[in-house]
């Protein structure tokens, strides 16, 4: 029993092998791809894996303190930033090997042409909240 | 209204149900509105007889049910044919719903959600909370783990061995939300131990009671880890560990060694010792020897290269840990620990960084950062 966050990339992570951008894709092809994704998650809340999942607008801003009584600074969005969030999903599975499998499903999500798009997806574990009792 | 003896019926009145010819998935479900009715109904009125009361209300929530599921006919030959509470079977109704629980066809994560509804009375909100997990989750988790086990029949023993491992996975979860998981484990543990004479359930239940007796003292008020050797001692509850060694004792007499009694053997010695510095490595090193036979698990020998440093000195754990994969979880930590004892600070600085790196959980990663911290910036 163990989280895991599965991180899909706008930007940072290896080109994809069905590289095709969505814009570019036909109607059918987008409907599919949305389809996939719902059918994923909805097989995941049936086999008691889900936790989460969440998509991000690529547009953000960096903040930062900027000393007592004054207001934030606010900067970027730097172009230059190589890694670029698009969203994710959690999981809570019973081994690293469900992980994985299940991550190798979603990086299948059907792209141009109705081929998988061999997405490269991130795959980090949680740390736990509490230790366990080993001293 | 006692809450907890209220929980303690369940696996009970489940195999009423069950031998009155519920089936288990069914059983289990109307056992749970019965306890949500009583919570809601007894604080007015507590029954003289709380099981009878369980029983009557979860027989009727049954047979509601079973109306509303348009099994109109099965139901009326339910009724025809009720049976008494009967005879007890061979194997007493609680035992049975452990080894169904824990049933090997079950996930590990399956087993201990249902262990805790159907064993443990708990609802399935308490158990989503207490894994974090949505409650939509827990209930599919807690559904699928019921269908899987459905063709099971409850009439004959199953292994204790795999009860105890769900047992000891939901004691390791420790403490998150609103239910204390390791206090949790700690009462279905006893609760077995009253069911079925095995001497690894009363060590598993002596493993429990010691590492619990130190609960208070092994951690600080925000959350940060405090070492064994630095832990305030006149904090342990000593009344839970002398309830531990006695449930201990009482099972090595009778010669049926197994790991979980091992184990609850190293941590009667450190809970026996008055100081950290009292501490029978000595012995703790021959228990270790015993875990490797048993077990053969690279985690015991990397906690035995612990304890030979402590018995034998730092050069003494580095070469035992030179036995020790390095990939078992824990490697780095204990490599740093012994360096830093043998006098190569150095070294234990960055094998505790790697370690920090290495951890599963906050806590562990936020300590030996500091450990890291602690060398790097004393040095000159």
């Amino acid at each position: 029993m163990a989280k895991y966050l599965l991180l899909k990339h706008y930007r940072g992570a290896p080109e994809s092998v069905n590289h095709v951008p969505m814009e570019k894709w036909t109607q059918e092809e987008i409907t599919a791809h949305i389809q996939y994704m719902n059918d994923f998650a909805a097989r995941l809340e049936e086999t008691g894996e889900y936790v989460d999942s969440q998509a991000l607008a690529p547009g953000g801003t960096f903040v930062r303190y900027d000393g007592e009584g004054r207001p934030p600074v606010t900067d970027g969005p730097f172009a230059e930033t190589k890694d670029l969030i698009a969203g994710w999903m959690v999981i809570d599975v019973d081994s690293y090997e469900r992980a994985l499998a299940l991550a190798g499903e979603l990086s299948a999500a059907p792209g141009a042409g109705g081929r998988p798009i061999h997405e490269w997806l991130e795959l980090r574990p949680f740390l736990g909240e509490s230790p366990t009792v080993t001293e | 209204m006692d809450e907890a003896l209220l929980r303690s019926l369940t696996p009970s009145v489940i195999g009423i149900l069950v031998r009155r010819g519920a089936d288990f998935a069914a059983a289990e479900d109307a056992v749970q509105d019965a306890l949500v009715e009583a919570v809601r109904a007894w604080p007015a009125d507590e029954p003289r007889d709380p099981k009878g009361w369980l029983v009557t209300v979860a027989w009727r929530k049954f047979l509601d049910a079973t109306r509303s599921d348009t099994a109109r006919r099965r139901r009326e030959d339910l009724v025809d044919e009720e049976p008494p509470p009967g005879p007890a079977t061979a194997v007493d109704d609680t035992l049975q719903l452990y080894f169904l629980c824990a049933h090997p066809s079950l996930t590990p994560s399956a087993a201990v959600a249902l262990t805790l509804r159907a064993v443990g009375g708990l609802t399935t909100r308490q158990i989503a909370r207490a894994y974090l997990v949505p409650e939509a989750t827990m209930a599919q988790r807690i559904s699928r783990a019921k269908r899987t086990v459905s063709g099971v029949r409850l009439d004959r023993s199953g292994d204790v061995a795999t009860v105890l491992r769900v047992l000891y996975l939901v004691f390791n979860e420790g403490y998150s939300g609103d239910i204390d998981l390791a206090a949790e484990a700690i009462r279905l543990t006893r609760q077995l131990a009253a069911a079925i004479d095995h001497p690894e359930v009363a060590g598993l239940l002596a493993l429990m009671l010691l590492h619990h007796a130190r609960r208070a003292s092994r951690t600080t008020p925000d959350g940060g880890l405090v070492p064994l050797a630095e832990q305030d001692r006149s904090r342990w509850d000593t009344a839970a560990i002398a309830e531990g060694i006695g449930i201990l004792q009482e099972a090595l007499a009778r010669d049926r060694l197994g790991e979980f009694q091992a184990q609850a053997a190293v941590a009667a010695l450190h809970a026996d010792a008055p100081t950290a510095a009292e501490t029978d490595w000595v012995q703790i090193v021959e228990w270790y020897d015993e875990l490797v036979r048993l077990t053969d698990s690279p985690v015991v020998r990397l906690n035995r290269a612990v304890a030979v440093g402590e018995a034998d000195g730092p050069r003494a754990g580095l070469t035992a840990l030179k036995e020790v994969d390095e990939t078992v979880p824990r490697h780095a930590a204990v490599a740093a620990y012994l360096h830093e004892r043998d006098g190569d600070l150095t070294t234990a600085a960055r094998l505790y960084a790697e370690a920090a790196h290495q951890a599963s959980n906050r806590a562990e990663r936020d300590h030996l950062t500091r450990q890291a911290a602690r060398l790097n910036t004393a040095r000159p």
